[in-house]
C-alpha cells in the first residue's frame, strides 16, 4: 500500500466521502499552497469502505460551514508533534451567509448590490435546502 | 396588545392574539366610523409603489383618509428616485423622516423585508412579487370572521394560480395557524403550490391538504372558495397562458353544486375567472371583501401608530 508520511504540525481532513476530496482540496485553494499538502484518494477505510483524506503540514483557517456544505461526514484532526490534539466533526450548517446567492431571479437580493441574504437550513434529510431570508425560496445547494 | 412601531412584512410577524386585536379594532371601526374619523390627524402614510397597483394603493389611501390622515408617495417607479438607481435602503431612510408609517409595493420578492431593516417607522408590505401580501390576508381573515363567524374549522378551497398567487401564499400560511382548517387546492399541474409551502403545511403545520385539477368534483365540500386570477405577466410564454387561462372559471352552473352558505372570495381585480352571473348570488363575497380591506388597513395603521385605542 502507498505510504504517506504522517504530519508533524497541521491538519488532517479525514473521512471525506470518496470522490469529494478533490473538490475540498480546490475549495481550500490547496493547489496554491507553498507548504506540504497531500490529497489521498480511494483510501481503504476499515469502517466506510473507501474514503479520501487531505493532509496539510500547516495550521490554516478552514471554513467549517463550507466544508459542511460539501461533505457533512468529514472529521478534522488538529495535529501537533505527530499527535492528534483535537478532533472536530463537521456538520451541515444551520445558517449560511456569503457562500451562495439566492437562486430566485425575482429575489430583491439579486436586484440590488450589497445585499447578502442569510440562508436557514430547512431540510436535512436527503437534499440540503436553505430558505432565503428575503424571498423564502428554497435553494438546494451543492458546492 | 401593543403593535405600535411594529412592521408587517409577513402575516407570521403577528401572533394570533395580535391579529385578533386588529380584527377587534376593525369591527369597532365598522360599527362606529365617526369616532375614528380623526384619529390619524397630523399623521402621514408614505406610499412607495414600485409597481402600479391601483386597487391596493386606493385601499390604503382610503384607509388613511378615513382616519383624518394624509398620504405622500409615488405609484410608479419609473418617475421616482428608483429610476435613477437609488437603492431601497436609502429611499426608506429618507422617507422615514417624511412619514409616520409606510407601505411598500415592489416587484422583487423580499424588498419590504429589506426596507424594514433600515426604517425608523413601521413598514407595511403592500405586496412583493409572487411572495407575500399580508394586508390582503388581514382583509381575507376579517371577511371570513365577519361572514363565517370563525376563522377556524373551515374547509377552504383555493382555485387558480397557486404557484405565483401571493394572496394565496399569505392566506394559506396564516389559516394553517388556526385550528381545524382543511385545504383543497385546485390548480393546473403547472401552477401548483410551491414546494416550500407544501412542505411547511404538511410537515410543520401538519394540516390536511388535497390537491386536484378539477373544481367541480370538490366544490360541494367547501365552506369557502377562494378564486384567483391566472396572471398573464407571471407566464414566460403566451402559449401556456392561452392554454390555461380558461380552465378554472367559476360559473353559476358550477356553483349549483356548492353549499348554500359557501363564501366565494377573490382578491380582485378579476379577469374572467368568475363569470358575472355569479355576482348576483348571495355567496359572492368579493365586493364585501374589498370593503373590509379598507377597515382592516385602518385598524392595522392605527395599531402601528398607537392611536385609536380610546376612541
Ligand atoms: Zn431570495
Amino acid at each position: 500500500m502507498l505510504k504517506v508520511e504522517s504530519i508533524h504540525y497541521g491538519i488532517v481532513i479525514d473521512h471525506i466521502t470518496q470522490g469529494k476530496g478533490k473538490k475540498i482540496f480546490d475549495k481550500l485553494n490547496l493547489g496554491e499552497a507553498d507548504f506540504p499538502v497531500v490529497l489521498l484518494r480511494n483510501v481503504v477505510s476499515s469502517k466506510f469502505g473507501k474514503k479520501d483524506i487531505i493532509k496539510i503540514e500547516n495550521r490554516i483557517d478552514i471554513d467549517m460551514t463550507m466544508l459542511g456544505l460539501i461533505d457533512p461526514n468529514v472529521t478534522i484532526n488538529i495535529v501537533e508533534d505527530e499527535k492528534t490534539i483535537k478532533k472536530m466533526k463537521v456538520e451541515i450548517p444551520k445558517e449560511v451567509q456569503g457562500l451562495f446567492k439566492c437562486k430566485n431571479p425575482r429575489c430583491i437580493s439579486n436586484a440590488e448590490d450589497n445585499i447578502n441574504p442569510l440562508f436557514t437550513l430547512v431540510k436535512a434529510n436527503g437534499t440540503i435546502e436553505y430558505s432565503c431570508e428575503y424571498c423564502e425560496e428554497l435553494t438546494s445547494y451543492t458546492l | 396588545m401593543n403593535l405600535k412601531g411594529r412592521h408587517l412584512i409577513d402575516p407570521g410577524d403577528f401572533s394570533l392574539l395580535e391579529l385578533e386585536s386588529i380584527f377587534r379594532l376593525a369591527e369597532k371601526i365598522i360599527e362606529n366610523k365617526d369616532e375614528y374619523s380623526q384619529i390619524c390627524k397630523e399623521k402621514i402614510l408614505g406610499t412607495l409603489f414600485y409597481e402600479p397597483s391601483t386597487r391596493t394603493r386606493l385601499s390604503f389611501e382610503a384607509a388613511m383618509l378615513r382616519m383624518g390622515g394624509k398620504v405622500l408617495g409615488f405609484s410608479d417607479a419609473n418617475v421616482s428616485s428608483a429610476a435613477k438607481g437609488e437603492n431601497i435602503a436609502d429611499t426608506i431612510r429618507v422617507l422615514s423622516a417624511y412619514a409616520d408609517v409606510v407601505v411598500i409595493r415592489h416587484p422583487k420578492e423580499g424588498a419590504p423585508r429589506l426596507a424594514s431593516k433600515y426604517s425608523n417607522i413601521p413598514v407595511i408590505n403592500g405586496g412583493d412579487g409572487g411572495h407575500q401580501h399580508p394586508t390582503q390576508t388581514l382583509t381575507d381573515l376579517l371577511t371570513i370572521k365577519k361572514l363565517k363567524g370563525s376563522i377556524s374549522g373551515n374547509t377552504v378551497g383555493f382555485c387558480g394560480d397557486l404557484k405565483f398567487g401571493r394572496t394565496v401564499h399569505s392566506l394559506i400560511k396564516t389559516l394553517s395557524r388556526y385550528p381545524d382548517n382543511k385545504f383543497i387546492l385546485v390548480s393546473p399541474e403547472e401552477l401548483r403550490l410551491p414546494d416550500h409551502l407544501r412542505h411547511m403545511l404538511k410537515n410543520i403545520a401538519q394540516v390536511e391538504i388535497i390537491e386536484t385539477e378539477d373544481l367541480e368534483t370538490v366544490i360541494g365540500s367547501l365552506d369557502i372558495l377562494y378564486m384567483t386570477r391566472i396572471q398573464k405577466e407571471r407566464f414566460f410564454n403566451e402559449a401556456d397562458y392561452v392554454r390555461l387561462k380558461d380552465s378554472y372559471i367559476l360559473t353559476r352552473n358550477k356553483l349549483s353544486e356548492a353549499k348554500e352558505d359557501m363564501l366565494v372570495m377573490h382578491p380582485l381585480p378579476r379577469v374572467n375567472e368568475i363569470s358575472y352571473d355569479v355576482d348576483e348570488d348571495d355567496r359572492a363575497a368579493y365586493f364585501k371583501q374589498a370593503e373590509f380591506g379598507v377597515y382592516a388597513r385602518m385598524a392595522l395603521i392605527a395599531a402601528q401608530l398607537g392611536v385609536g385605542n380610546n376612541a
